[in-house]
């Protein structure tokens, strides 16, 4: 039986969540037409008022806002209720110029909480349940996120932060967590360090909920194998609020997108042009019922595709695809397109352990790309031909997925530098 | 009767030997033989030592990627000519012969090699029916 945290909202008819965004998406654009003088300079660009949008229907003529909107306007410039409204921020880790500072009233974190519970719900989560969060708390999103719709489900709530992997063991095995939140990436490295040490059997885990970085299916699978679980992608961004913008269900099959909160659209990313359902096209969102940061047609840079296909849990929110790159994070070497998910995919098949480092250089005015791969035990030969033979299949698989040619370092295991929140996939030493 | 081998990944960079050699003389495990196979990038370090076991999970522990291999052990005359009729033995009895290296010193005047083949106990018949002798974990003073 499927369980829902906001059953009839997350299973309502189409017509019903069109009424809803409507309604929501009129008045968002007069709040921020009122109260943005930055937003609202764009539309007069435009020359589009609040009485131009009657319906979603009208959404295709307000500006667009993008991450360089975010870096003029910071900090205050998008902020949309009096400071004395506003009770929290949350920030990207972005250098000095990219950084996102977002601004939250208590209405808003309450339904982001909600977006949250939902995600937590659809992973079988219920008040029985022992909810282990190491996602990062302070400025990230994902601690305060997971730990606020942990709550609103009635799960114990384990705030463990992220980092020290010995304590992160010891609360998972001695509280027995039931359910895991943090990024892919942590995740794999918490499920080695589980083997490593011997505790798959002490471990009560069913469910994991990741997010906040591009992760493969491989990847998926191999999680799931290792922890003995199933793992749900969760997905979101500090500009739209945070995880559980949209989230995976048991059909893992796309992340349904909270549509009584944000209208999403998908776009040529070159032009601009809202393509129709099924393209494969930049994501864009509008936040409809966020007071303090209401963003309206946000550039997200991830390319994706949208799909109402019926899904089987039931949920009629759209679903949307894994982005499948952003188009800011894709690689262009010697005129290739390359993405690091690609990259992984090739090591996984090739039984190398995910964790690898991307860089890109340009030597003699020629792009280099070398992938730094950790040993694994079972590739590992006292005959230094078989590594070597190996060695000489990855370079080729890697060619054939990429097109190029890629030289491989094997490098001792752990030697990668493991961030315990966001892995460093890509050092590009180019000066371009 | 063979000789357990350790063999140790190595990633090219300086200090990685010795840190391994460093390891094992902290944890009193004392070497018999090494050897080392490397192109430009890494290479394999091989060991037999006097506790295999105990060095193999200490570099275990140590997060090292190791593999252990049966070896045997073959004594040379330590004269001219010695190991070449030994190789000649093996190659008329069409055995690969994978890697070889020796260990230190000597057992009654004569020299000792570590031979890594695919079939360690046709190696070991072929060669007592030669006459030529191999040496055991104890002669090696290996528990």
């Amino acid at each position: 039986m499927e369980r829902y945290y906001q059953k009839e909202i997350e299973t309502a008819d189409r017509e019903q969540i069109l009424a809803w965004q409507n309604e929501r998406l009129v008045r968002q654009v007069r709040h921020v037409w009122d109260n943005v003088p930055y937003y609202r300079a764009k539309m007069e660009e435009k020359g589009v008022t609040p009485d131009d949008i009657q319906s979603v229907d009208d959404l295709y003529k307000l500006p667009f806002l993008t991450k360089d909107d975010l870096r003029d306007a910071y900090p205050y410039g998008l902020m949309a209720t009096p400071l004395k409204d506003c009770v929290r921020i949350q920030s990207t880790s972005g250098t000095t110029g990219r950084r996102v500072v977002a601004f939250y009233t208590q209405h808003d974190i309450d339904l982001w909480e909600d977006c949250c519970a939902r995600a937590i719900v659809a992973a079988g989560g219920t008040n029985e349940d022992v909810c282990h969060v190491c996602y990062g708390y302070g400025l990230f999103t994902g601690g305060p996120g997971l730990n606020g719709g942990s709550h609103k489900v009635g799960c114990l709530t384990l705030p463990m932060s992220s980092g020290n992997t010995d304590r992160q063991l010891q609360f998972m095995v001695d509280l027995e967590a039931t359910i895991l939140c943090c990024t892919p990436s942590y995740a794999a490295y918490l499920a080695e360090s589980i083997h490593e040490r011997g505790l798959r059997d002490k471990i009560k885990l069913k469910a994991g909920i990741f997010g906040a970085e591009a992760w493969s299916e491989e990847m998926r699978q191999d999680i799931q194998n290792k922890l003995g679980i199933k793992a749900y992608d969760i997905y979101g961004l500090t500009e739209t609020s945070g995880p559980g913008v949209s989230f995976e269900c048991s059909e893992q099959t796309g992340m349904h997108i909270n549509e009584d909160h944000f209208i999403a659209e998908i776009i040529d990313p070159d032009t601009g042009e809202v393509l129709p359902e099924g393209s494969k096209g930049e994501l864009v969102f509008t936040a409809i019922t966020k007071e303090a940061f209401p963003l309206l047609r946000y550039r997200t840079r991830d390319i994706c595709v949208l799909t109402r296909k019926k899904c089987s849990c039931g949920r009629t929110h759209v679903k949307m695809s894994k982005p499948m790159g952003r188009s800011d994070d894709m690689l262009i070497i010697k005129g290739v397109n390359v993405f690091p998910s690609q990259i992984e995919t090739v090591l996984l098949e090739q039984g190398y352990p995910a964790n690898y480092q991307i860089i890109v250089d340009r030597i003699n005015n020629s792009d280099t790309l070398e992938v730094m791969v950790e040993m694994a035990p079972e590739n590992f030969s006292d005959n230094l031909g078989k590594i070597t033979e190996m060695e000489k299949g990855l370079v080729s698989a890697l060619k054939a997925m990429l097109g190029i040619y890629a030289k491989v370092r094997l490098v001792a295991p752990k030697s990668i530098t493991r961030s315990e929140g966001k892995a460093v996939r890509v050092i590009d030493k180019r000066k371009i | 009767m063979t000789i357990p081998q350790i063999s140790v990944f190595l990633e090219n960079k300086a200090g990685q030997l010795a840190d391994i050699t460093g390891i094992l003389s902290e944890n009193q495990v004392n070497m018999r033989a090494i050897n080392i196979a490397e192109n430009a990038d890494y290479g394999v370090l091989r060991l037999i030592v006097d506790d295999a076991s105990k060095a193999s999970s200490i570099l275990l522990e140590q997060g090292f990627i190791l593999t252990m291999t049966p070896v045997v052990g073959v004594t040379v005359p330590d004269t001219p000519g010695g190991l070449g009729r030994v190789l000649s033995i093996i190659s008329q009895a069409e055995m690969d012969v994978e890697y070889m290296y020796s260990v230190f010193g000597q057992k009654d005047g004569q020299a000792c090699m570590i031979f890594r083949v695919a079939d360690t106990d046709g190696l070991t018949a072929i060669l007592e029916k030669n006459g030529i002798g191999t040496i055991t974990g104890e002669d090696l003073g290996i528990h």
